[in-house]
C-alpha cells in the first residue's frame, strides 16, 4: 500500500514537471496542482455531480450482478440456451455503446434509467463469464455426494452450485467496476443533465480542463472505493474462498 | 454413543421386511472408453457376493481394480451392465471427505437431514448429540478448512450415517490420512459401528484395516474386479492389528492378492 502511494507520488511529480516545464498548453494538460485547485474550488459542484454518477454506477453494477448471475444460471441449466444465447451475448459485447446510447436515451429519457441500462449492458458480461466458469468448476464428486444423499436437482443447485457460483459472480463484479465508470461517462455524454460525465462534457468546450481532470480523479477514487467494497462483500459473503485478491495480504 | 439416530425415522426406507442386505449375482460393468472410438474399460467382471444385514464386509484389492465402481453400483450411482444387483438403500462415503466449504461442521454432518426436509435448527439439534459421541464436541461451528484430516473424516462419516440408509459403502475412508491418524480412525470406526451397527461395505487396500474391522474379507483381482478369495474373520472384538490371528489373516489376504 505504501509502495503504491510512492509510485503515485513519483508519477504525479513527473506529470507536474512535464506540465510546468514542457510546452504543453494547460488547456490540453493541466498540472496536478491545477487539478487539485479545481478539485477544491469546484468542490460543491463536483460533490453534487459525484453523487449522481455514484448512484448510477452503484445501481448499475448491482443490476449487472443480479442479471448476469441469473443469466449464467439459466445458461448453465439449459444446454439449448448455452448454444443459442451465449454466442449472442459475446456478440452483444462488440456493439459500441456510443451507437446505441442515443437510442436508449430516446427510449428511457434523460433520467437514471438509460444510464443503468448502459452500465448494466457493459458490466453484465464479465459477471456471466466468471459465474459460468465457477459453475462449471463444481467438483463432480460433490454432485455424486448429493446424489447418494438423495438430493433433487434443485437441492443440488441450492447446496452445491449456488454457493460455488457466488464467488465467481463477485469476481465478475470486481472486473466490471472499471468498465462501469467508463460506461457511466459514456451514458452521460449521450444525454444527461447532471453527473461527472456531464461535468466533463461541459468543462472541455469551456476550456476548464482542470475541472474535467478533477472529475476524472473523483471517478478513479470512486472506482477504487467500489472495488474495496466488493472485496469486503466477498470476505463477508464467501469466507471460504479467501484468496489474495485484495491489496492487503493477510 | 447410545444416541439412536433420528434420521432413520425420517429417511425413506424400503426395509420393512428387515432386508438390510446386499446381493450381487454375476454383476458386470464396463466404463465407456474415453475419446472417440476407444474401447470400453472393464471394471467389474462377474462379481457375485452376498452381504447379510449388519454384516461388515471388506473389499480388498489392488489400486484401480474397480472397487470404487463396485460401491457406486451398490449405491445406484451406476447401473450394472449385466447381472443382477439387489440392495437395501445404500449411501456412499466417497474417498475424499467432500465437506462443503460453505457450511460449518455441524451443518455438513446434518446435510442429509436438510435434504430430507428438516429445518436448519431441527437438523442441527438431531446431529448435535452424535457430535459429542464422535469426539467432535466444540467443533460444531468450525469451517471444514479449520478441521484436521481425521476430524473431517469423522464429520463425513457422521454425514453418511445421518442419511439414515441401512447400507454404508465406505470408499477407503482413511486413505488420505497419515499412518498414525489412520490407526486411530480405524479403531474409532470399529467402535462407531459397534454402537451404530449397519450393513457395511468397506473398500480398502490395507489388509490389516480389513482384518481388524470386517466380519468377512473379499479379495478382488486386478482390473477387472473378480472375486479372488473370501476370508472369514470369526474373531471377537475389539481387535488389534498385532493379534496373532489378525496377523495370520493378513498373510492369507496378502497371499490371495498375489503380493
Amino acid at each position: 500500500m505504501i509502495a503504491a502511494f510512492l509510485i503515485l507520488l513519483v508519477l504525479i511529480g513527473g506529470w507536474e514537471a512535464y506540465a510546468r516545464l514542457g510546452h504543453v498548453d494547460e488547456f490540453i494538460l493541466p498540472a496536478p496542482t491545477q487539478v487539485a485547485t479545481a478539485l477544491w474550488d469546484d468542490r460543491g459542484l463536483l460533490w453534487h455531480n459525484l453523487l449522481v454518477t455514484a448512484q448510477e454506477i452503484g445501481l448499475g453494477i448491482l443490476l449487472a450482478l443480479v442479471l448476469g448471475a441469473l443469466l449464467a444460471i439459466l445458461i448453465h441449466l439449459s444446454p439449448t440456451l448455452r448454444r443459442v444465447v451465449y454466442p449472442l451475448l459475446v456478440g452483444s459485447q462488440a456493439v459500441p455503446i456510443v451507437i446505441i446510447a442515443p437510442l436508449l436515451v430516446v427510449w428511457f429519457g434523460f433520467g437514471i434509467a438509460p444510464k443503468l441500462a448502459i452500465i448494466a449492458l457493459v458490466c453484465f458480461f464479465p459477471v456471466v463469464v466468471t459465474t459460468l466458469d465457477a459453475l462449471a468448476a463444481v467438483d463432480p464428486e460433490q454432485r455424486k455426494l448429493l446424489h447418494t444423499l438423495d438430493a433433487s436437482r434443485w437441492q443440488e443447485f441450492r447446496w452445491v452450485e449456488a454457493p460455488a457460483a457466488l464467488p465467481g459472480a463477485l469476481s465478475g463484479a470486481k472486473i466490471a467496476v472499471a468498465i462501469a465508470v467508463i460506461g457511466a461517462v459514456f451514458a452521460e455524454y449521450a444525454g444527461s443533465s447532471a453527473g461527472l460525465g456531464n461535468v466533463i462534457l461541459q468543462a472541455i468546450p469551456q476550456l476548464e480542463t482542470a475541472r474535467a481532470y478533477a472529475a476524472v480523479v473523483l471517478l478513479a477514487a470512486f472506482a477504487i472505493l467500489l472495488f474495496l467494497l466488493l472485496s469486503l462483500a466477498e470476505r463477508v459473503l464467501v469466507p471460504w474462498a479467501r484468496r489474495d485478491t485484495e491489496w492487503s495480504r493477510r | 454413543m447410545t444416541t439412536r439416530l433420528e434420521a432413520s425415522d425420517r429417511a425413506p426406507r424400503t426395509t420393512a421386511e428387515g432386508h438390510d442386505g446386499v446381493e450381487l449375482d454375476d454383476v458386470c460393468f464396463a466404463h465407456p472408453g474415453r475419446g472417440r472410438g476407444a474401447a470400453p474399460v472393464n471394471a467389474v467382471d462377474g462379481v457375485s457376493l452376498s452381504v447379510a444385514g449388519r454384516e461388515i464386509v471388506a473389499l480388498v484389492g489392488p489400486s484401480g481394480c474397480g472397487k470404487t465402481t463396485l460401491l457406486e453400483l451398490v449405491c445406484g450411482l451406476l447401473r450394472p451392465g449385466s447381472g443382477t444387483l439387489t440392495s437395501a438403500p445404500a449411501v456412499l462415503m466417497p474417498q475424499r471427505d467432500l465437506l462443503l466449504p460453505w457450511l460449518d461442521a455441524l451443518d455438513n454432518a446434518a446435510l442429509a437431514l436438510r435434504i430430507h426436509g428438516a429445518g436448519r435448527d431441527a437438523a442441527r439439534a438431531s446431529a448435535q448429540p452424535l457430535f459429542g459421541a464422535f469426539g467432535l464436541e466444540g467443533f460444531e461451528r468450525a469451517r471444514p478448512y479449520e478441521l484436521s484430516g481425521g476430524m473431517r473424516q469423522r464429520v463425513a462419516f457422521l454425514r453418511t450415517l445421518l442419511s439414515g440408509k441401512p447400507v454404508l459403502c465406505l470408499d477407503e475412508p482413511f486413505g488420505a490420512l497419515d499412518a498414525l491418524t489412520r490407526a486411530e480412525m480405524r479403531d474409532w470406526l470399529g467402535t462407531a459401528l459397534t454402537f451404530e451397527p449397519r450393513t457395511t461395505l468397506l473398500v480398502t487396500h490395507d489388509v490389516e484395516e480389513a482384518a481388524v474391522l470386517a466380519d468377512r474379507i473379499i479379495v478382488l483381482t486386478p482390473r477387472p474386479a473378480r472375486v479372488a478369495a473370501v476370508l472369514d474373520v470369526p474373531l471377537p472384538r475389539p481387535r488389534r492389528g498385532t493379534d496373532p490371528a489378525i496377523v495370520a489373516l493378513r498373510e492369507q489376504a496378502l497371499e490371495a492378492l498375489g503380493a
